[in-house]
Formats: structure tokens, sequence, C-alpha cells
């Protein structure tokens, strides 16, 4: 089988104007292996870099600098019909004089595929996105999730090496972009096919990517799988970017205090102080009256202390949103605000003193400076 | 006053809303009765040149609307001139510079439209500036630049001229339709395999098809309407019906039965295909504002 891999090695993206004076970098140098079938998302907030990336991956941006292989083959310079790609586009970009038909069929017959050929394609990429009594309707007459339905048909019949995805879900429904979310993932497993999928929603990222590319600023932030991300965030942007409520994060110092380490929000007799105990102390050894970040996940504050990693919070109920079987509570603590998700049924007041611990086996100490988790 | 005083104390509801819709009815009334008043005022030339055309050279004074018609005018008319000369130039010629406008306008509006730059902007203001220039300004050089190049009483020079003339309309027009279409369905072509050109034919064409056809009804009315050009730059061989419609005023005294009769032939056939083509020429003309 050949090789469907991707291979972007230093990428760079600067716009120029029209007397070609650099403008603006999108994309600053950039390294990232996208292995054979892998389903590889790249996540950042918009602005970040990574749908010119996307886009110079199909040949619609031109590179600055840096090259991009598709299966062991430099393509810079070749156009996105031969480059053996597929894309489908936020806005499914479906040619609306067409039907569905001729809209998936458009691809083959530039190519000069032969009629039977195009036409069992088509009817096979139909049949498997439930689209083959609209085949004689042009896209104004289909619903978001079926025009989406469409253009993911239009790329597959393709039978491209990589498949890329620009936002696909961003104009659809809640309750649509769910829907999809999971045809995309089983398309992926069907297909077996390698996929790069652009989003700026860490939830489709975190639900649908083998391994997730978080940017920023044109920047790779950190490339994980989704759980190596969730617990092992390299930098303070990853961690607050991922996960929802997002992580908890207090900028203070490490002081050496009587009984050990310990983290002090700084600023005021109310600020939060938490003691460091076992790993996360040995970490802070070398940061001792050092600026840190000291962060922890709604999770990981609990109402009860289940061994001595955990460490009470002097804190009060802000505010409570019951979900039935949890509870994300908003708690005063210091001088700011943390989020705790608390398991099972309770009921929180505003005002209480809410008995929370920090359990510091899950915590993580950032650089303050740097922004760069320490380990 | 007692009853009007229950009427109001009894259905204020009901009342207000009826006045709302009376008040909406009146208005639609008056814009009608505006918008009858200014074509007539703008209809009642052609009018005029109608019913004259019908007239006898004598009649043609009397401002009389009853009166016995006769094709006399006509007649004359098609005896002196050869009209059916000057309608096939006037077809070359609109045509033609259509033709030619927009195979330079669409490659044009089309990199303005999908790749822009700073100076896009920029760019077409320029082009349109040159609209405002007064055509006698430039009229001696291109005289000259004509005679040189032996375009003077050519269709070809004509039509060369006309393009030039209407090419920043082609291109303005073309580009705010190809605005229109999503960036994305083009891209997409593109990932699917098409070409320029097929990208050209197979998509952005047929998505504005309607634009490109007002804009083309719009380019042959302003190419059929051009006298100042026409005039001064063709004679006998070249020359389309705008000269054919001059050649009756002033050599000879006014007849205006003749001239009429000959202003009518001329802005017949335009003023047919106008009236069959009214929606898209409207939403031409309005840069698709009005639909």
């Amino acid at each position: 089988m050949d090789n469907r891999s991707v291979k972007i090695k230093n990428l760079v993206k600067t716009y120029v104007d029209d007397r070609g004076r650099p403008t603006f970098t999108a994309v600053k140098d950039i390294n990232l292996e996208i292995n054979d079938g892998e389903f590889m998302v790249l996540v950042g907030p918009s602005g970040c870099g990574k749908s010119t990336t996307l886009r110079m991956v199909a040949g619609l941006e031109k590179i600055t600098s840096g090259t991009i292989e598709i299966g062991d083959k430099v393509v810079n310079q070749v156009k996105p019909k031969d480059r053996g790609i597929a894309m489908v586009f936020q806005n499914y970009a479906l040619y609306p004089h067409m039907t569905i038909y001729n809209n998936m069929a458009f691809g083959l017959k530039l190519a000069k595929k032969d009629k039977g050929f195009i036409q069992n394609s088509v009817s096979r990429a139909a049949k498997a996105l439930g689209l083959e009594k609209m085949l004689d309707r042009k896209p104004q007459a289909l619903s978001g999730g079926q025009r989406q339905r469409v253009a993911l048909g239009r790329a597959i019949v393709r039978e491209p090496k990589v498949f890329l995805f620009d936002e696909p879900l961003s104009n659809l429904d809640a309750k649509m972009r769910v829907q999809m979310r999971a045809e995309i993932s089983r398309l992926h497993e069907q297909l077996d096919a390698t996929m790069i999928y652009v989003t700026h929603d860490q939830i489709e990222a975190m639900t649908m990517g083998d391994r997730i590319c978080v940017m920023r600023d044109g920047l790779i932030m950190q490339t994980a799988d989704p759980l190596t991300l969730y617990r092992q965030p390299a930098n303070v942007f990853v961690a607050s970017f991922i996960g929802s409520p997002p992580m908890n994060l207090l900028r203070g110092t490490v002081q050496r205090g009587d009984g050990g380490l310990v983290f002090n929000e700084g600023a005021g007799p109310n600020s939060v102080k938490i003691p460091l105990r076992g790993e996360i102390a040995t970490r802070a050894e070398r940061y001792v009256d050092k600026p840190v970040y000291f962060g922890i996940r709604p999770e990981h504050l609990s109402n009860e202390a289940m061994d001595q990693m955990h460490v009470p919070l002097n804190s009060t109920v802000d505010i409570a949103e019951p979900m039935g079987s949890e509870s994300l509570v908003y708690l005063q603590a210091g001088n700011g605000n943390m989020i705790a998700r608390i398991s099972g049924e309770h009921i929180f007041r505003h005002g209480d003193t809410a008995n929370v611990y920090l359990n510091l086996s899950k915590a993580h100490l950032f650089d303050a400076e740097t922004e760069e988790v320490i380990r | 006053m007692s009853s009007h005083s229950f009427w109001y104390a009894s259905s204020p509801t009901i009342s207000k809303p009826l006045a709302n819709v009376e008040d909406s009815r009146l208005k639609t009334w008056l814009i009608g009765i505006a918008g009858w008043l200014i074509a007539l005022i703008v209809f009642f030339p052609i009018f005029w040149i109608a019913i004259t055309a019908f007239k006898t050279e004598q009649g043609a004074y009397s401002p009389d609307l009853i009166f016995k018609p006769t094709l006399e005018s006509f007649r004359e008319v098609f005896a002196r001139s050869n009209y059916k000369a000057y309608l096939l130039n006037s077809i070359y010629v609109s045509l033609g510079s259509t033709l030619l406008c927009f195979l330079i306008a669409i490659p044009a509006a089309y990199r303005m439209a999908f790749f822009p730059t700073p100076k896009t902007a920029g760019t077409l203001v320029w082009m349109m500036s040159t609209k405002m220039m007064p055509a006698v300004g430039v009229l001696l050089p291109v005289y000259l630049l004509f005679r040189t190049a032996g375009l003077l009483d050519s269709v070809w020079g004509l039509i060369f001229i006309y393009t030039l003339l209407n090419l920043p309309i082609a291109v303005w027009m073309t580009f705010t339709y190809f605005c229109e279409v999503p960036g994305a369905i083009l891209e997409a072509a593109r990932v699917d395999g098409a070409s320029l050109m097929g990208e050209l034919r197979d998509v952005l064409a047929p998505m504005s098809l309607p634009g490109i056809s007002s804009t083309a009804l719009l380019l042959i009315i302003l190419s059929w309407n051009e006298a100042f050009w026409s005039i001064n730059l063709t004679s006998a061989k070249a020359a389309p019906l705008t000269v054919f419609i001059a050649s009756y005023s002033s050599p000879e005294g006014l007849f205006w039965a003749k001239l009429s009769a000959a202003s009518l032939l001329a802005v017949a056939p335009i003023m047919v295909m106008g009236w069959l083509s009214q929606k898209q020429l409207v939403s031409g003309l309005t840069f698709g504002a009005v639909k």
C-alpha cells in the first residue's frame, strides 16, 4: 500500500504586500509528522495559523519556505489535484448550479474516468452517506448537515491519500455537529485514511483526534494524543486551552515555610497558600522565590480528602451549577476564583464555606516567565 | 361626538392598525403616481418621436394627437439611406465591443475578486475615474492615432474605442458579481482538478451568469447609443445608427418627420431588446441591489 503520511518540515508562511515586503507571518517554522492512517487535529484560536498550514498542505496557499511531503514526495510545487488530497470546507463549497450527483462526480469527470466507474463510486459514496435519494437535487434544496455530507462524498470519491478538513462543522447547529462528528470518526475507521482536521473547538479536537497539534501565533505549542495533552500539558496555553471548564491557574511564588515548600498567591492576607508535597514539591525545589503558575483541573478539586496528597483549600461558594450527577462550583478562594467539579448529588449555597481539597498529585506547576511546565 | 368617543374607547386596538394599513396604502399610491409621472416624463420624447414619425412633414409641427398616420417618412428614409448597412454596423460594433470587453474584463475581475491586493480597491476607482474625463479632450489625439493606424471609418476601430470606453464598467460590474461567489467553491474546483479555464468555464461562469448577462445587456445598450465617437470617427463605411440619425438633422434643415422616423428605426431594436430583458437589466443597473 502507498505511504500516505504527511511530513511538514520547517514550514513558514509569510504574507507580503504588493511590493513584496513581508507583512505578517502566519506560520513560523513548524515541524509536524502525520503518520499513515492517522487522524491529526490542528487546533487553536483563530489566527493561530492552523488553516494556513492546512491550505499549504492542500496547495491552495504558496509555501514561503520549508517543505511538505505527502507519501515521501515533496509536493511544494505540485498542483492541488495531483497531491492525492481531498478537502472539505467550512461553508461546504458545493457547486450550487450542479446536482448532488454532479457535485460528487465533478472531480472524477475532470480526471477522465469512464462513466461506469464514476457512477459506481458516486453511488457507493451516496449510499454510505445516506444521500441516494437526493442525487438529482441541487445543493440549495438540502439542509446544512446534508450539504456537508455531500462535501464528504465529493472527497471520498476521489479516493485521496489524505483528507483535509477545514472547520467542517462550524456552520452546523449543535446537534448536527455532534452527529457529523461521529460520522467523520466512523468514516476514518472505515476508510483507514490519513486525515488532517482543523478546528478551533477543543471538544472536537479531543473527541476526534488520534493526535492533536495545538497551535498559537503560528507556532506549535504541543503535539500529543488527547490524554497526554490533558494530563501533561507542556505549557500554560495548552493547559488553559484544553479542557472544559478550563484548568484553574493561580499565579504566585514558591516559598520555603516551616513545614516545607508552599505555593503562595502573594498579595494580601486572603491569598491562597497551598502546601506542596510529594513529587510536585520536588519539582518546585528549583523555583523557590520565583514566580510560577499553579494549575489544577476542576475535577481534581474534591469534597473529601482521599489521601495525604489532598490538601484543603479555604474557600467559599460563589455560585454552583448542579448538573445532577455532578456540580460545577465556582469558588471564591483568595483574591480570585476557582472552579471545582464535585461529583455526587450536593446542594451548594452562595456564601457557604466550601470544604474542598486539591489533589496535588494531579496539579501542575508552570514557570511564570517561559510559561513552560516545570517537570 | 358621543359615538366617536364610544368607538375609540371600545376598540382602540383595532382602530390603530387599521389607520396604519390605510397610511401605507396611501403611501403606495403616492409612490405609484410619482413613479408613473417620472416614467411619463422620461418616455414622452420617445412617444413624441413615435407619433411624429407617422405624420407628414407638414403635419409634423402640429401637436395633434389625432391624425391620419402615414408611412411616407419611412419610405423616404429607406429610399435615401441604406438603413440595413447602419443597422448591421451597430450590431457588429455593439456585439463585438461587448465580447472584447468581456475577454479583458473577466480575467481582470477574476484576479481582483479572488486574489485581491491592497491596491485592488484603488485600481477599481482609478478605472472608473477614466470615465470622468471629457471625451472631447482626447478626440484630437485619438483621431490622429486612428488616422495613422488606418482605423478611421472602420468597424474594428469603433469596436476598439467602445471596448476602451466600456471596459471600466465591465470590470467593475463583473467584479461585483464575482465577489458574490465564495472563493472556497473555486478552491474546491481546483482541488477537484479543474484547470484555470475549467474553473472559469465550469464553475465561475455558470454561477455568475445572471450578472454577466445583465452586464452584457448594459454594454450592448451603451455601445448602441454611443454617438460622440461614432460620429467623429466614421463616415460612410462603418457608420452605425447614431450616424444615421445625425445625418437627418443638420445638413438640410430640420425635417422632423423624417428625423423621427430615422430615430425610431434606430432605437427600436434596442428598445425591444431592453423590453424583453427588463428584469436582468434592472438588476444589472443596480448592481444586483434590487431583486
